[in-house]
C-alpha cells in the first residue's frame, strides 16, 4: 500500500481531530439534560414590592435580621426601608435609621422635624437584593465564592469567600456588606433555605400588609408574575445594566 | 548543559508540580460551571445544599394553630388577623423544646410602629388608625389598656 505525503499529513491531522474529541461529546441528551447543563429550570424567583402598601413597620426588617442571624445592633442589614419625604421647595429627605429595623414612629428625619404643611409626597420603600439577571457583584469575585444558582438566586459562600470585598464595591444597589463576625461578604438570599422548602421568605411572611411577595417569574399561574406581565412595574437603576429581578408597583423618579 | 542552567529549571518544573498536586488536593471535587455560564455559575455545587439546610426560625400562624387554636382564632377575628404571632411574640423556632418560652414584645414602641401618626398620604400609613405619641398617655405600654388580640375600642 502506498501513502504520499500529503496523505499522510491529511489523515494524521483527521486523527488527531477525532481523538480530540471526548467521549461526552459524542453523547445524546435529553432536553431535560441539555436543560440542566445550560442552567435552565422551571423557577424564576422574583420580588414584588408595593410601596403604597408599605407603612414603614420595619417588621420585615427585624425579621430578615433574626431569621438570618444578622447581628441586630450593628448598622448592617440584608434589607431595609427607606423613607422618602418631598417638601415644597424641591428637597428629598431621606432616611433609614437602622434600616428601618424598629420602624417610623417620628416625623423626625436627620434630627429635623419637618412641617407636615410643607410635605407634597411622603412614602417609604423597602430594598434588598435585586437577584439581578446578570449581577455586577458575581462577576467580580475572584475566587468564585459567588455565584447565581439556577433559579436565580445569587449566594455567597461562606466557607470560600476571602472577604476582598470586591463585590460589596461593585453592587449599584448597596445591597452588600461586610458581615461583622464571619468576615465574609454577606447579602439576602431570597431567604433561600424557605423557599426551597415552599415557604415564604421572612420579610414577605412578617409583612402584614402584602407590600412584599415573591414569585416565580417562569410560572405564568403565579401572581407576582402575572402582575409583573401586566401591571406598570419598575426596577432600579435600569442604567446599570444588571437587569434587577425586584420589581417596584408605585415607583417614584426620586428613589435611587 | 551546565548545571547552572539545569538548577534553576528543575526548581521551577518542581515547585509548578507542587502548585498542581496542591491545586488538586485543595480545591473541592465539585467546583466548577454549575449554571448558565463561567461567569455566574462558576462555584462550589455543595454550597446550595448548605444554604438549603440553614435553619428556619420563623414558623409561621399555622405552625401557631397546632398547639394555640384559640388564640389564633382570636386573632383571626379581630383586625389584626394580618399580623403573623411571630411578629410580637418572636421567631418560634423549635419551640414549645428549644426555647421553651418566647419573649413576648409589650413595648410602646411596638404598636408605634404601624399607630404613631405620620402625615404620609401617599402612603397607607395615612390610613392606619393613629395617635400622637406626644399627647397620647406618654410613658403607658399600650398593652395596659388595648388587647393585641381583639383591639377594637369597644372591647376595651
Amino acid at each position: 500500500m502506498s501513502c504520499s505525503r500529503r496523505d499522510l499529513l491529511k489523515n494524521t491531522l483527521k486523527g488527531a481531530a477525532v481523538a480530540s474529541l471526548p467521549l461526552s461529546a459524542l453523547k445524546v441528551l435529553s432536553p431535560a439534560e441539555v436543560k440542566a447543563t445550560i442552567g435552565d429550570s422551571d423557577t424564576r424567583w422574583v420580588f414584588l414590592v408595593d410601596i403604597q402598601k408599605c407603612v414603614g413597620c420595619g417588621f420585615c426588617v427585624k425579621a430578615c435580621k433574626i431569621e438570618n442571624d444578622v447581628p441586630y445592633d450593628v448598622g448592617v442589614t440584608r434589607t431595609w426601608v427607606e423613607r422618602y419625604v418631598v417638601t415644597k421647595d424641591g428637597n428629598t429627605n431621606i432616611d433609614t435609621p437602622l434600616g428601618g429595623r424598629d420602624g417610623y414612629n417620628s416625623d423626625m428625619i436627620h434630627g429635623e422635624h419637618i412641617d407636615p404643611d410643607t410635605i407634597t409626597k411622603a412614602f417609604f420603600v423597602p430594598k434588598l437584593c435585586n437577584h439581578c439577571k446578570k449581577p455586577a457583584c458575581v462577576q467580580v469575585c475572584p475566587v468564585g465564592a459567588t455565584y447565581q444558582t439556577k433559579e436565580g438566586c445569587v449566594l455567597v459562600d461562606r466557607k470560600w469567600c476571602i472577604g476582598c470585598g470586591y463585590c460589596i464595591m461593585a453592587c449599584p444597589f448597596g445591597a452588600r456588606f461586610f458581615h461583622p463576625t464571619l468576615k465574609v461578604a454577606e447579602k439576602c438570599t431570597f431567604c433561600y433555605h424557605r423557599i426551597s422548602k415552599g415557604l415564604k421568605t421572612a420579610c414577605v411572611q412578617a409583612c402584614p400588609f402584602g407590600a412584599r411577595q415573591i414569585g416565580n417569574l417562569k410560572d405564568e399561574k403565579d401572581p407576582v408574575s402575572q402582575t409583573i406581565m401586566t401591571k406598570r412595574v419598575g426596577i432600579l437603576k435600569d442604567e446599570y445594566g444588571t437587569q434587577p429581578q425586584v420589581y417596584y408597583i408605585g415607583l417614584d423618579e426620586r428613589v435611587r | 548543559m551546565k548545571s547552572h542552567v539545569f538548577r534553576p529549571i528543575v526548581v521551577v518544573i518542581i515547585a509548578f508540580v507542587l502548585l498542581v498536586v496542591a491545586r488538586q488536593l485543595m480545591v473541592p471535587k465539585d467546583f466548577g460551571v454549575h449554571g448558565e455560564s463561567f461567569t455566574f455559575g462558576y462555584h462550589r455545587l455543595s454550597n446550595i445544599d448548605e444554604w438549603k439546610n440553614y435553619k428556619t426560625k420563623y414558623r409561621g400562624k399555622e405552625y401557631c394553630r397546632e398547639c394555640h387554636e384559640e388564640k389564633v382564632e382570636e386573632n383571626l377575628a379581630s383586625p389584626h388577623n394580618v399580623l403573623e404571632c411571630e411578629n410580637c411574640h418572636g421567631p418560634a423556632v423549635d419551640h414549645p423544646e428549644d426555647p421553651e418560652t418566647l419573649p413576648i414584645e409589650t413595648s410602646r414602641l411596638l404598636c408605634q410602629r404601624c399607630h404613631a401618626f405620620l402625615p404620609y398620604p401617599q402612603s397607607n400609613r395615612a390610613l392606619m388608625p393613629a395617635i400622637e405619641p406626644e399627647s397620647h398617655n406618654p410613658g403607658m405600654n399600650c398593652v395596659e389598656c388595648h388587647n393585641p388580640h381583639h383591639p377594637n375600642l369597644e372591647d376595651m
